[in-house]
């Protein structure tokens, strides 16, 4: 081995679990981001509201799991369900100013968000909670020689499996035809006979139900408290931003770029005595990326 | 202009300037802090409204003239006014360097690159401690002086009217930019940029001109407010100060300058009176703003008053 091999390798064995925890993190945030950034490429509307969805679904889930004695993997399934119906409000809403600027969708949802996050604290308060995971996947499970909760493991699975379905779903059925071909050009796309109104409508309930489902999955790994909802959407954001609006595989890359950010990040941080850096690590590899290509890593 | 229009100026001028006469020393104070907010929010509204760039890091700017002020107060001069220069000089030089690749990005790219921006300032004054004080910020600043003596300025009452003079300085700068040729062919650019392009405007050059400008004014304004409290902290150029700056567009009224200063106004004095209640749910109370602000005056207040005053003129 070369004394590069060697040393990235020690490298890689002192940060096991900051890198892994990156990767469970991205993973968390991508599923959020494909409806954010799917919302935004085919009903062009920047739903900053979409932090609202994950903190709605994670609340949900600590309710329904911890004081209702709902099991875990039930309560994720409710999730769904109940993500699609607040998407169908999410339209309801956003309807009347579909033909106004992004400022206004802006306002609009950043709005929304804003009246969430405080009728989250009447109801639940502001105390700090977090979501048991399923009973089987409580212990700690050893891989490449490292103990790693095997929960975080079962988020970065449920993460590549979302990724490749949406892949496959987006690459290579007529469903993602239409979606690929609506994203460029909405227009032409009803003129073709396709009824453009109910596809932004399904777009728009399935990217609802992904962020209310990261909530209840990502409940045991993030807090549930009032704030997470923030903490995610600007994660997400970032994630759109730098992969590229409307891109899939984008938003999957920068997932696993921001992820590793704020986890390693944070924890390189604190080795080198800078425990302030990780804002740094986070926004600094924002602006470098889009210095680099201002329409982001897959953008046109 | 209408001979109303100069008559309810010259009026509007006149009650600005008996203000601290008729008003308490709180209210004196609360008013000297909405004119350096409005001027720092109409700068933001010459690139949100006329130029077509929402700038989400304005308050980085806002932060970087302040601390300009304050450094030079505390190692430096007192000179009010060389503070203000050196303030703005300082906020148009950061603002070259970011905008320079702020104004490649369009859209959304724009307003996460500005926000990128936005946050490092930020967390560059959280954590630069030995220059800032970090998240203590910079305190004991002496009062600024004019023509050599603190005299002037250490007063309210004076303070107001020194904020009034460069507030009125910076409000003309900004009324200038956006009526002269220059601010034509921004709104030329906002309204179709390939256009412009092929009439021969070099585009990047006046969309970064713009966002120069702005900073600048901003910076300027941020002197202002690191010389009324004589302290500043990075709590004063937070996410939340841009996020108020744009609420204050929104509920004034884009593209008009004045709106900004009427809607931070409106958001200052609002949020004084209702503090109490305000304290514990100002969340849901800017939420619910924002909704019904979307709906129902898509103009703000100055679309609103413009639409009933044509309603009447008929």
């Amino acid at each position: 081995m070369t004394a590069a091999a060697v040393l990235a390798a020690n490298f890689f064995d002192q940060n096991f679990s900051s890198i892994l925890n990156g990767v469970a993190l991205g993973m968390l945030i991508f599923i959020l981001a494909i409806g954010l950034s799917l919302i935004f490429g085919l009903l062009d509307v920047l739903n900053l509201a979409h932090g609202s969805l994950y903190l709605l679904g994670t609340y949900l889930g600590y309710s329904l799991v911890e004081h209702h004695g709902v099991p875990f993997i039930a309560a994720a399934a409710i999730s769904i369900v109940f993500g699609m119906g607040l998407g169908f409000v999410l339209a309801l809403a956003v309807w009347p100013i579909r033909d106004r600027g992004h400022l206004d969708q802006v306002l609009l949802t950043l709005g929304l968000f804003f009246i969430v996050a405080d009728l989250v604290t009447i109801i639940w308060g502001r105390d700090f909670h977090t979501i048991t995971p399923p009973g089987f996947l409580l212990q700690s499970k050893q891989i490449l020689g490292h103990y790693y909760p095997s929960y975080r493991l079962a988020v970065i699975v449920i993460g590549l499996v979302i990724a490749l379905v949406t892949y496959l779903v987006f690459e290579r059925t007529q469903l993602g035809a239409i979606l690929r071909a609506a994203v460029e050009d909405r227009a032409m796309v009803g003129a073709l006979g396709y009824n453009v109104n109910a596809v932004m409508l399904w777009v728009l309930l399935a990217g609802a139900a992904l962020a209310t489902f990261a909530g209840v999955i990502g409940g045991p790994i993030e807090q549930v408290t009032p704030g997470v909802g923030n903490d995610v959407l600007l994660l997400a954001l970032i994630v759109v931003v730098v992969g590229g609006l409307g891109s899939i595989p984008g938003a999957f890359v920068a997932s696993l770029i921001i992820g590793q950010a704020e986890s390693l990040g944070v924890a390189l941080g604190q080795q080198y005595g800078l425990p302030q850096a990780a804002p740094f690590a986070l926004f600094g590899a924002m602006a470098l990326i889009l210095i680099a290509r201002p329409a982001g890593l897959f953008g046109k | 202009m209408t001979r109303t229009g100069i008559a309810v100026r010259l009026a509007a001028l006149a009650l600005l300037v008996a203000a601290p006469v008729v008003l308490d020393t709180y209210r004196t104070f609360l008013l000297t802090e909405i004119l350096i907010f409005g001027l720092f929010a109409a700068s933001l509204d010459l690139l949100l409204g006329y130029s077509g760039l929402p700038s989400l890091g304005h308050g980085g700017y806002f932060g970087v003239g302040a601390y300009a002020a304050g450094l030079l107060a505390l190692h430096a001069t007192t000179n009010a006014f060389a503070q203000i220069l050196v303030a703005t000089g300082v906020a148009a030089g950061f603002a070259i360097v970011t905008g320079v690749f702020a104004v490649r990005s369009r859209g959304v790219y724009f307003l996460m690159l500005t926000l990128a921006f936005g946050q490092l300032l930020w967390v560059l004054a959280l954590n630069w401690s030995s220059l800032t004080g970090g998240s203590n910020g910079i305190f004991g600043i002496p009062v600024a002086t004019l023509a050599g003596s603190s005299r002037w300025l250490a007063a309210g009452d004076h303070f107001y009217w020194y904020t009034l003079c460069s507030f009125l300085v910076g409000y003309a700068l900004l009324k200038l930019v956006v009526l002269s040729p220059f601010g034509r062919a921004l709104a030329g650019i906002r309204e179709n940029e390939a256009r412009m392009g092929s009439l021969g405007y070099n585009v990047p050059l006046y969309k970064l001109a713009a966002f120069t400008i702005a900073c600048s004014i901003a910076g300027y304004a941020g002197a202002l407010a690191c010389q009324q409290p004589k302290y500043f902290s990075p709590d004063g150029m937070s996410f939340d100060v841009s996020a108020v700056a744009i609420v204050a567009i929104v509920i004034g009224g884009q593209r008009t300058l004045i709106g900004a200063v009427l809607g931070s106004a409106f958001y200052y004095v609002v949020r004084d009176q209702l503090s109490d209640l305000l304290s514990s749910h100002w969340e849901l109370a800017l939420g619910l703003v924002f909704v019904l602000v979307v709906y129902l005056l898509p103009d703000g207040l100055v679309g609103g008053a413009r639409r009933l005053q044509r309603r009447f003129a008929r």
